[in-house]
């Protein structure tokens, strides 16, 4: 074995997994995740902690799986994180704790990701839950949202003590997690399901179909149903359009429409009533994680996909392993490329888009070059679906009902970073709500920093 | 059927042979929805996300009134329920309540207020000219259908409104024409004066009436029904064209002012899954021969 390099994984292969949605990766066994462990030098000052949003003890439960006592390194990891299983699967871990690994000066940084997977998968094929905590203090808080943010922060407080219940709008819970990330990538009846139960079995109660703001206020929450205190993790849901014309053509839809059909609706599963219209041939336009899953779902329902992306590969803000697995499994990149027009036969349906070439000029504010166009390159690619993924935002739904609910001009609510307390005494928010898009861990980060903020709060006021 | 579902039907009554009202059981709905509001129906697990408006509710019960006509796959499953069996899922209120219960009294009470209600869109129809009874003021409503068979809630109608005028396409019941025929026949030949027609039915007597109304120039809403999922904001599956804006139906409506719609682009995004539905219900009748080509050419 060769210490400077990563335990290799194994992977469905490309070219059967393409018409499939079943799980990519298949992650490590026993065997091959101690060998992993033994590669972790276990640094007395480890770097890859202070990579990690939630400061897992990472040399920790590596040193466990190298005993071979996997379920002393779940406990470990349950410390600190809620939903394992998820993360090792889906954080950008080659920007957080593998970036700074100390192995990764000389070879790879030690597999930090999948071995947390692997802990988590152990466990979880050996009926290993976490216990429910033996105090109560029967002090009720209301967690708005079932994405990562609200699930850490629900299942913190709920070791707590507190009697916590999380409402929300869509009948299952999970958020993004449930809803966009597709099944290839985080299988939802095994891993987020049972993550979720694990949320349940610390007492955290889930109402689904509720919609704050529509079905109850916030204000109703805490005047007439007793919650002393409400945490806001409702996402970043709302998506984004071009404003290009053709733009409302049959044909054309949201990442989220595609994937909410595909991964909540199952459309991909016939015993499901939920029509798509998968599309033959078909543009991705954006190049972020969720334009990569939009493109590799349409991809196995049987589609030729291109991704229309206007910066260059280097820009491409997606995770490098799902650009490299979007590739091998024949995806098309357009890079470089813009979208002006959407074009619309007689039907109202999508015929093609025509698109401008770009080229890469200075710097922008964001510190990445500028996109521009580049003269008399107007090209038409032939389509019949056309997937828009260019961002989404905070759904306003919560902040237009809560009085005294501050946010900022990209309509996220504002939070302090270390406590999660909004503009409303009692009301605590983090994640996508907060920052925008961002990351699964990141989410779960403010999550858990707002269930000590609330612990905090709730003290404060009750004595 | 039911599992242990807990959204359960306390009612069903067929209003004609396709179109059924139910008394569903669902006290967060029931508590804070209005009139104009709408709820999204899931049966089952494997089930559609079925958008629904509200046609009635009752605080203390818990209960709220939604009518449907089986049309689809879904619908007409829907319509395989009976009473004490339950639905998975009930979600709402959704949308924004009728900009009537809004408006100040004082205006409210200077308007002459034309409702039109096409077909089961008397439905959505009933709840509003209810609320207007109900606080003091008079409407009158249109109702107009194919022929007799499709003519629901007259008799509820004609508890709250002052008039109701009853049309069919073929003269089996009422006036004999459309909706636009009897509007015309009002504002003409009865010499009534309107200064708001809310209308709701089906999008092309919408826009019919819209282009009548605007040919009148009496301002009117109508209640926009396209393709939705989620119904809170999150797929945009349901968005329209209204004035040089696009507007999701789910928060943004769906009430709109019916001069600004564009009707021709909401009507093609309307049949977008439609030989996708035939899909689904020739799967259901011929077992799993859906993935071949030559059913989607048939269900066409
Ligand atoms: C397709 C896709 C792929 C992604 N891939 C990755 C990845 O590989 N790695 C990664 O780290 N991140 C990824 N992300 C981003 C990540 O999923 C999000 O940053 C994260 O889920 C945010 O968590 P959250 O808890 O803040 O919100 P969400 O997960 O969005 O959850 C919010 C929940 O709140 C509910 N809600 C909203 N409004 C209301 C209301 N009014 N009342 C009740 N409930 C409400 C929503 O229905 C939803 O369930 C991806 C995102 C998408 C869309
Ligand atoms: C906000 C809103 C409120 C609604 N309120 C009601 C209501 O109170 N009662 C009711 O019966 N329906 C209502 N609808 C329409 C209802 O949701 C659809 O008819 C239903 O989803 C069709 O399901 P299906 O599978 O049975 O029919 P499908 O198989 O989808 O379609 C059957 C037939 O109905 C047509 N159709 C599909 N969708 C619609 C639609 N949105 N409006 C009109 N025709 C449609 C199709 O073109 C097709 O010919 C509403 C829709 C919205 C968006
Ligand atoms: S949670 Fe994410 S960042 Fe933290 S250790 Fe696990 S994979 Fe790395
Ligand atoms: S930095 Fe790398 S080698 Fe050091 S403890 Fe962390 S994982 Fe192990
Ligand atoms: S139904 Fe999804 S945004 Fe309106």
């Amino acid at each position: 074995m060769d210490v400077l390099k990563k335990v290799p994984v194994r992977e469905q292969d490309p070219k059967v997994r393409a018409t499939n949605f079943s799980e990519v990766c298949y992650g490590y066994n026993l065997e091959e995740a101690q060998a992993e462990a033994s590669r972790c030098i276990q640094c007395k000052n480890p770097k890859c902690v202070s990579g990690c949003p939630v400061s897992i003890d990472i040399p920790g439960f590596i040193k466990e799986i190298g005993n071979g006592d996997v379920e002393a390194a779940f406990k470990v990891i349950g410390k600190y994180s809620a939903l394992p299983a998820v993360c090792g699967r889906v954080c950008p871990q080659e920007s957080q704790c593998e970036e700074r690994c100390i192995r990764g000066i000389k070879g790879e940084a030690v597999s930090i990701g999948k071995l947390e997977r692997f802990a988590a998968d152990w466990a979880r094929e050996h009926n290993i839950a976490p216990e429910m905590p033996e105090l109560t203090n029967g002090i009720k808080v209301a967690v708005i949202g079932s994405g990562p943010a609200g699930l850490t922060c629900a299942g913190d407080l709920a070791k707590m003590g507190y009697d916590v219940t999380i409402f929300e709008a869509l009948h299952e819970p999970g958020g993004v997690l449930v809803y966009g990330i597709p099944e290839f990538r985080l299988p939802k009846d095994t891993v987020v399901r049972t993550e979720i139960e694990n949320v349940k079995a610390l007492g955290v109660k889930i109402e689904t179909n509720v919609i704050i703001g529509k079905s109850i206020t916030i204000d109703e929450l805490m005047e007439e149903e007793g919650f002393q205190a409400v945490f806001i993790g409702s996402g970043a849901g709302l998506p984004k359009f071009m404003g290009i014309p053709g733009e409302n053509a049959n044909g054309v839809f949201s990442a989220n429409e595609y994937l909410t059909r595909n991964n909540l609706m199952k459309a991909f599963d016939a015993e499901y009533d939920t029509p798509i219209i998968a599309g033959t041939k078909v543009a991705v336009v954006g190049g972020g994680n969720v334009a990569m899953d939009a493109a590799r779902t349409a991809l196995r329902l049987g589609a030729q996909v291109y991704i229309v992306y206007r910066r260059s590969e280097a820009e491409l803000p997606a995770r490098v392993e799902e650009v490299h697995h979007a590739k091998e499994e024949g995806i098309i990149f357009k890079l470089l490329t813009n979208p002006v027009e959407i074009l619309v036969n007689d039907n109202g349906w999508v015929s093609g888009m025509r698109c401008i070439e770009m080229e890469l000029g200075e710097p922008d504010a964001s510190g990445r070059r500028r996109p521009i166009e580049k003269k008399d390159s107007e090209f038409v690619l032939e389509l019949d679906t056309v997937i828009m993924s260019l961002g989404t935002s905070p759904n306003p739904l919560i902040s237009s009902t809560t009085k005294g609910l501050e946010i900022n001009r990209h309509k996220c609510i504002v939070a302090d970073e270390t406590t999660g307390l909004t503009s409303r005494e009692g009301v605590f928010a983090g994640g996508d709500a907060v920052t925008g898009a961002a990351t699964v861990i990141l989410a779960m980060g403010a999550g858990k920093a707002a269930a000590k903020g609330i612990d905090e709060y709730l003290k404060a006021k009750n004595n | 059927m039911t599992e242990n579902y807990i959204y359960t039907i306390t009612k069903k009554e067929s209003l004609t042979n396709s179109i059924y009202l139910m008394d569903v059981l669902a006290p967060r709905v029931a508590k804070n929805c209005y009139p104009g509001q709408f709820v999204i129906v899931k049966m089952d697990e494997k089930g559609e996300r079925i958008p629904l408006t509200i046609c009635d509710y009752d605080r203390e019960a818990g209960t709220v009134s939604i009518v449907f006509q089986s049309l689809g796959s879904s619908t007409k499953l829907m319509a395989e329920y009976e009473e004490g069996e339950a639905f998975r899922d009930f979600t709402g209120p959704l949308g924004h309540r009728s900009e009537l219960i809004d408006m100040p009294r004082e205006e409210l009470s200077k308007l002459k207020i034309l409702f039109v209600a096409g077909g089961v869109g008397t439905a959505p129809v009933y709840p509003q000219v209810k609320w207007m009874k109900e606080n003091g003021y008079d409407v009158d409503c249109v109702i107009g259908a194919r022929n007799k068979d499709f003519i629901i809630l007259e008799d509820r109608m004609k508890k709250y409104a002052k008039n109701v005028y009853i049309t069919t396409d073929d003269g089996s019941y009422g006036f004999k024409g459309n909706v636009n025929d009897c509007i015309k026949e009002l504002v003409f030949n009865q010499g009534k004066q309107y200064d708001l027609v809310i209308a709701i039915g089906p999008m092309i007597m919408m826009k019919f009436v819209c282009l009548l109304t605007k040919e009148l120039g009496i301002k009117t809403i109508v209640s926009m029904n396209p393709i939705m999922v989620d119904g809170t904001g999150m797929c945009g599956a349901c968005r329209l064209t209204i004035g040089n804006e696009v507007k999701f139906a789910c928060v943004d409506g769906p009430e709109f002012d019916g001069h600004l719609v564009n009707f021709d682009e909401a009507m093609k995004r309307l049949q977008m899954y439609k030989s996708e539905e035939g899909r689904v219900i020739l799967r259901k009748r011929e077992g799993d021969t859906h993935h071949s080509n030559d059913c989607r050419i048939h269900a066409e």
